[in-house]
């Protein structure tokens, strides 16, 4: 009967864990799974469910202003993502690397971003373009998302680092190669997988924001989620759960392209 | 004044760290071709700093080094003709070995015929070619280290410097290791400087052993004089295990010096110990524990014996650790063979033995 006995660590087994488990799992998934399910609803109204239908994610794909605004979510994000991600990991790097005076204020300045409310940013962020004389539109959306992005992907790689031996690059120099060399052959294979996962993060905090893109967007600068939000004003129909459902898969399938590639390049380097 | 047998030479050297930290204080050493030096010394005494100096990690504050005749200031660590093996290794973990030995020759841009000739034949020389095409995880401690030798050798350097390279290493394979590294020094003729806070491991393995304390360099001489004839109390009781006293000179006759030792005083007025120059004032007196005879009876044959007490026992096998306590409050450690199965059970705590020693064994140091 030692199949019953339940060990002190055993806290899968315990039964008070398994109802807080189960009550985050439906406080988590239920409204993405019932999102997803009413997109497939017969219904224009869609508060009953009516009957199965795929006419709604049709529509969506037909729709050329969700279009649109789904390729302008696509080139920002695309853009900011690259350039949040090298500025991110040169910071990290030099964070993680250099000792200068006042650094303790300067890493915290550079985390500000992560920690004030998206409100201040945004504002921040639209006083600033005012101020440069910069007009509103898809420019000035992808330089606020490279700018609340970068301390995101800087402190990944700043974690990253952390775990590295600096022996490495001394070796590295010490056999000959320049520091150059020693960057790319050394440190950058243990950076990857942390420039991937900074990336990602970069990736779908661009692609799903709406305060601050809402706040420093311009005529015919409309982005996936804003006009989501509009629709949403409109009339809650199928067509924007079919809309968001697709946002969904794409944000899965990329997370799973990256958890995939992280995991094969870590079996095969070993950190 | 330059001797052509002479591959390094530093010269006057400090380094200080922030203008407290005094790493490495005036240190002038000479190091031959081909030979196998240890730098030893206690944790903290700045033997990483100094081989660290030799590579070019770090610039010495004041003074000079020279490599094979050339000034080595302003040289970066990838021009020098020296190699490191790392501490931790510091073996490429994305590499397989094959690619962590060749990449010190690909950086460099040799040819790729040359490279895998090369790489084969320093593999070869730490017996890892079956493991070329392996990660550094998928081997031990002691494979990942010949990666590491192999990977600085494979340079063809004119020194080999390594800190602490056995230290990571369980004493089994540590004592393996040391026989290898000898003989592989020895095949390849490289110049090896290492450094070790083991003085077991520097007398067993190197030619010649430069002992440091705090930033200085103590004294430089092959094991057996470092061990035989330490020039100061720290190497004395640095090296081995050594029975240290303090005495005063109390006069010299007939070329023998009387030394007064107040520990030994209720039993021996004197010691007479042959002339030494160190023989001023205040002396440090110290015998090796191997180097002290037991005897249950007075040996009449003997200068200098004392009658004393074993306090503890301490069983090693093949020999048992004795400390001897006398009525003056001098006390011993000294070796016992355990040269018949029942050696051992004849010696217990509080037994009465005599201690005796050669006075000529005896050493006079000044404190
Ligand atoms: N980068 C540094 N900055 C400041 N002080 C340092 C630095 N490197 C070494 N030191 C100091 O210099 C002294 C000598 O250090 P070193 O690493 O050479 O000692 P070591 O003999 O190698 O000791 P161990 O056996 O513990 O490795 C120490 O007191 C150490 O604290
Ligand atoms: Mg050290």
């Amino acid at each position: 009967m030692s199949r019953d006995r339940v060990n002190p660590l055993d806290y899968s087994r315990k039964t008070w864990m398994r109802l807080c488990m189960g009550f985050t799992f439906v406080f988590l998934y239920f409204p993405i799974v019932s999102l997803i399910a009413f997109s497939f609803n017969d219904s224009k109204r869609n508060i009953t469910w009516q009957g199965f239908t795929l006419y709604y994610y049709e529509k969506a794909f037909a729709n050329a202003q969700l279009h649109e605004a789904f390729l302008n979510s696509l080139i920002i994000a695309a853009t900011s993502t690259t350039v949040s991600t090298i500025l991110g990991a040169m910071l990290g790097l030099s964070l993680y690397r250099f000792r200068f005076p006042a650094q303790g204020p300067y890493e915290g300045m550079v985390h500000l971003p992560i920690v004030i409310p998206e409100i201040c940013m945004a504002v921040a962020m639209v006083a600033f373009f005012a101020t440069v004389n910069m007009p509103l539109g898809l420019a000035t959306i992808t330089v606020s998302h490279i700018a609340f992005s970068i301390p995101f992907v800087a402190v990944v790689i700043r974690a990253r680092m952390a775990g590295f031996d600096h022996a490495l690059e001394e070796a590295s120099y010490d056999l000959g190669a320049s520091q150059w060399q020693t960057f790319w052959n050394i440190t950058f294979p243990y950076m990857k997988p942390g420039l991937l996962a900074g990336a990602l993060l970069a990736f779908t905090l661009s692609l799903d924001d709406f305060v601050i893109t809402f706040f420093t967007s311009g005529p015919g600068s409309t982005t996936f989620p804003i006009k989501i939000y509009s629709m949403v004003r409109f009339s809650v129909t199928p067509e924007v759960n079919a809309a968001s459902t697709v946002l969904i898969v794409l944000t899965l399938a990329l997370t799973m392209v990256a958890l995939f590639v992280q995991s094969r390049s870590q079996g095969n380097q070993h950190g | 004044m330059v001797d052509n047998n002479t591959i390094i030479s530093i010269r006057d050297v400090v380094k200080r760290f922030g203008s407290t930290v005094v790493a490495v204080n005036d240190v002038s050493l000479e190091i031959k071709q081909g030979e196998f030096f240890a730098l030893l010394g206690p944790s903290g005494c700045g033997k990483t700093t100094l081989l660290r100096m030799l590579a070019g990690f770090e610039s010495p504050t004041e003074g000079q080094i020279l490599i094979d005749g050339e000034h080595m200031e302003g040289v970066e660590p990838n021009k020098r003709p020296v190699n490191m093996v790392f501490q931790s290794y510091a073996v490429f973990p994305h590499m397989t070995v094959h690619q962590n030995v060749a990449y010190g020759l690909k950086v460099t841009g040799t040819p790729k015929s040359e490279i895998d000739d090369r790489v084969r034949e320093s593999l070869s020389l730490v017996q890892l070619e079956a493991m070329a095409a392996r990660k550094p995880d998928q081997l031990s401690g002691g494979q990942r280290q010949r990666v590491a030798l192999a990977r600085a050798l494979v340079k063809k350097p004119k020194v080999l410097l390594l800190d602490e390279p056995l230290s990571a290493l369980d004493a089994k394979l540590r004592e393996q290791m040391q026989i290898e590294l000898v003989h592989l020094q020895k095949s390849v003729g490289i110049t090896f400087v290492i450094v070790t806070h083991d003085q077991n491991e520097a007398l067993s393995m190197a030619d010649r052993i430069a002992v440091m304390e705090q930033g200085d360099v103590l004294q430089v001489a092959p094991p057996s004089e470092l061990y035989e004839y330490p020039n100061c109390r720290f190497v004395a009781d640095f090296i081995g295990k050594m029975n240290l006293f303090d005495g005063t000179v109390a006069g010299i006759k007939d070329g023998k010096v009387l030394i007064r030792v107040d520990e030994f005083a209720d039993q021996l007025s004197n010691l007479v110990l042959p002339h030494n120059e160190h023989a001023k004032g205040e002396v440090g007196i110290a015998v090796r524990p191997e180097k002290i005879r037991l005897d249950e009876n007075e040996p009449e044959d003997q200068q200098v014996r004392l009658k004393v007490k074993v306090t503890e026992v301490v069983y090693y096998g093949d020999e048992s650790h004795l400390f001897l306590e006398s009525t003056g409050g001098a006390r011993f450690a000294a070796n016992l063979k355990n040269e018949a199965r029942d050696t051992h059970a004849e010696i217990v705590s509080g037994k009465e033995l005599w201690v005796s020693w050669r006075p000529e064994d005896t050493l006079v140091l000044s404190s």
